[in-house]
């Protein structure tokens, strides 16, 4: 191409501009922020959420001379904005992630073990620090974790003169006595994504069944149990598109007797009068088994800095501040979920004796990475095939689970 | 397309006499051509080389920490081929695709011929009838979810009130229905564009094509099939062409409405990609498909141009 003189300014100009544009959007922002500020990436996007969360770092970060800042996006952008942040060196200080998510971050070595930072972990509970565990080390610390329990409509059980059903025998008879006109007995969650299998998990685990070996065939009577419910009618067949939040919404207008939920609907449930409610355990198999609930919730892990280890030091105080006994209590029962340290559930099983099923259960609930790991989000997609397949008449429970099974390891 | 007829003309006078001012001229007409260009190669070449890259490549969440994105060759494509639910989802795309198309374009005729005959609040219909296309698509799959509702949903009341079924359809929650429920709404969210698109197709067509036809004897079927659709033809294309884009890479609504169930029914190779890339954080399986939407749309893009450009063609002739 000809460069005739003197008009050389303007594409050079434009050039220049082009080349900027380019250059800037490429290396994006990766300012430190203010030495005193701690920056937190969280999912507490609901305003009310957003403020306890404030003034809970608020509280920690004072004395020190610190200020935390929050950024929050939507709980399921959590893990691609910090893909994103990381691959920019803008990571925040404090990563809070959920604890299905925690190994594949911790497995990128981008997390620094919370020993090294200094963050005392010896007083939670073992289901506690399970969640924040990868491969026998401790990358991320719990404030306080929910489960799964099984609440009902007190008022629809007294009509029908029954006692909240302990095992699997009992839930169908019950839910089938309690479904009549409008109302079915039973509602769970079994929509295709995180929600269905979170509600899955107690009937499984209970029966036996193995993340890793979903095809040992000890997990499908609880695909049968599930089958039954919604084949005779006890249970909506929308139930494969219902999540927690539809299922709560059917309980709440007296649609459904009986719901799998968890503690976080608490709120919800307690502002309103139309529904008089009480929690009881998850229906086992057989008298005497002991209900094997997930464990959920989020963890709070620290990046690694190597340039400024100060900061990581700054987060390590306020992780430490944040699980001392009083404010993981105050923490749990803002919240509604249970404290992780041993000491501050003791004393939440005490304030909160309406809540004390969710409190046991966490004593005895599972972690869903803690076997298979990086592995989950591909065993959470086969099971929810799974149980999408049986409960829509595709597929028998056996061959759901072996095709779970091969979908869960394929490539491996 | 217009770009590349166009810079002819000027050009030709101008060859001989002046070399010079011609090599000038043909500097300055590239100045304005690199604006579009820088902006296509930031924009589209970049993240379009970057995604056939990353299918070759293993970038898992430990890419985003250390930049290391070692190549595995085909394993993302072997791995994405073998999965059962590609073929599902591919097959579904297209019924998706095909039905929502179908759909969309015949009502949306069917209503721009329908609102070409200026009548008595004929221009407030149609504003009403452009809603569906104006409300977030997923506000539109969340109101939707709660009409198909098997049990309470306002779809099945009013079909049980009018005896035309029993026992509730349901929508949502089989595998067998799910996907005709998808493109129900799909078709319904689309007409408006349609319709608007065609209307102003119509309104183009000389009106002494319509007294001609007339004089001649022309019955309305006949006068429909060779005037209004011959003359329709460039806008139709657009009109499928751009429906096409914007169907094949459908995500949101599938994701609000059935997250791709019940038992897989729903997915497309949308939700596959977002699975892959999002949920199992493999995005160089997400790579994959991203890269075989974009093989589909390509093709249909050249196709398209071809069209176009024998239309140009047939017009610069007369």
């Amino acid at each position: 191409m000809p460069s005739p003189t003197g008009r050389i300014a303007k594409p050079a100009t434009a050039l220049a501009l082009a080349g900027a544009v380019l250059g800037f959007g490429l290396t994006g922002c990766a300012a430190q922020p203010d030495p005193d500020t701690v920056t937190v990436l969280n999912s507490a996007t609901d305003t009310a959420e957003h403020e306890a969360n404030q003034d809970f770092f608020d509280r920690c970060a004072e004395p020190l001379g610190l200020k935390v800042e929050q950024i929050s996006v939507p709980a399921d952008q959590v893990s691609s904005k910090a893909l994103r942040m990381a691959s920019s060196d803008s990571l925040t200080d404090i990563l809070e992630l959920d604890g299905s998510e925690l190994p594949q971050f911790a497995e990128t070595d981008g997390l620094r073990p919370l020993d090294e930072a200094g963050v005392d972990t010896s007083a939670m509970s073992d289901s506690g620090n399970a969640l924040g565990s990868f491969d026998g080390t401790q990358y991320g610390v719990a404030r306080s974790v929910n489960s799964l329990a099984l609440i009902y409509n007190t008022q629809l059980l007294a009509d029908a003169g029954l006692q909240p059903p302990t095992t699997w025998e009992e839930l169908k008879e019950d839910a089938a006595a309690l479904t009549q006109g409008d109302t079915y007995g039973m509602a769970f969650s079994a929509s295709p994504n995180a929600d269905g299998v979170y509600q899955f998990l107690p009937f499984f685990w209970t029966a036996g069944g193995d993340e890793a070996h979903l095809d040992d065939g000890a997990g499908a009577p609880a695909l049968e149990l599930w089958k039954d419910l919604v084949d005779e009618g006890s249970a909506s067949r929308s139930v494969v598109n219902w999540n927690q939040q539809d299922v709560n919404d059917q309980f709440l207008s007296g649609r459904a007797a009986m719901m799998v939920n968890g503690p976080w609907q608490v709120p919800v449930l307690s502002a309103q009068d139309d529904v008089d409610w009480a929690v009881a355990s998850i229906p086992v198999p057989q008298a005497g088994d002991d209900p094997v609930p997930p464990i959920g919730g989020t963890v709070m892990t620290i990046p690694k800095n190597e340039d400024h280890p100060e900061r990581e030091s700054n987060a390590a105080k306020i992780l430490n501040c944040l699980n001392s006994e009083e404010n993981q209590l105050a923490w749990g029962e803002r919240v509604n979920n249970v404290p992780t340290r041993a000491d501050a559930a003791q004393a939440y099983r005490e304030e909160n004796p309406e809540l004390a099923a969710f409190a046991d259960l966490v004593l005895t609930a599972r972690s869903r990475t803690g076997e298979v790991g990086t592995g989950w989000p591909k065993v959470e997609t086969a099971l929810a095939g799974a149980f999408q397949s049986v409960l829509t008449g595709r597929s028998d429970p056996e061959a759901a689970l072996e095709r779970a099974q091969q979908q869960a390891t394929a490539g491996e | 397309m217009t770009t590349s007829t166009l810079p002819a003309r000027p050009e030709a006078p101008a060859r001989a006499p002046r070399p010079r001012g011609a090599g000038r001229r043909r500097f300055h007409q590239w100045l304005f051509v690199l604006p579009a260009l820088v902006y296509l190669l930031v924009f589209f070449g970049y993240p379009l080389v970057r995604n056939v890259l990353m299918s070759f490549q293993e970038y898992t969440p430990r890419t985003y920490f250390t930049g290391e994105a070692p190549f595995n060759g085909l394993d993302n494509w072997h791995r994405v081929f073998e999965n059962d639910l590609f073929g599902d989802a591919l097959w579904q795309t297209i019924l998706f695709t095909v039905g929502s198309l179908v759909g969309q374009f015949t009502i949306g005729l069917a209503l721009a011929v329908f609102f070409s005959r200026r009548f008595h609040l004929s221009g407030v219909i149609r504003a009403v009838l452009l809603l569906p296309w104006l409300v977030p698509m997923v506000v539109s799959a969340v109101v939707w979810r709660r009409i198909m509702d098997e049990d309470h949903g306002v779809l099945n009341s009013f079909l049980e009130t009018l005896h035309l079924s029993g026992d509730g359809v349901p929508w949502l929650s089989s595998p067998s229905v799910a996907l005709l429920s998808a493109i129900l709404v799909n078709i319904w969210i689309g007409v408006p564009f349609n319709m608007v698109i065609l209307y102003g197709g119509l309104q183009e067509i000389p009106r002494d094509l319509y007294e001609a036809a007339a004089l001649d004897g022309a019955s309305p079927w006949r006068t429909f099939r060779s005037v209004t659709l011959p003359m329709l033809r460039p806008v139709v294309t657009v009109v499928l062409v751009l429906g096409f884009m914007s169907t094949i890479k459908i995500l949101d609504l599938i994701l609000a409405l059935t997250g791709g169930g019940p038992a897989d029914s729903t997915q497309t190779l949308g939700t596959l990609t977002y699975q892959l890339s999002f949920l199992q954080l493999d995005f160089g399986q997400g790579a994959v498909v991203g890269n075989v939407l974009i093989l589909i749309s390509a093709v249909f893009a050249v196709l398209y141009l071809r069209v176009n450009r024998a239309d140009l063609g047939n017009g610069g002739t007369r």
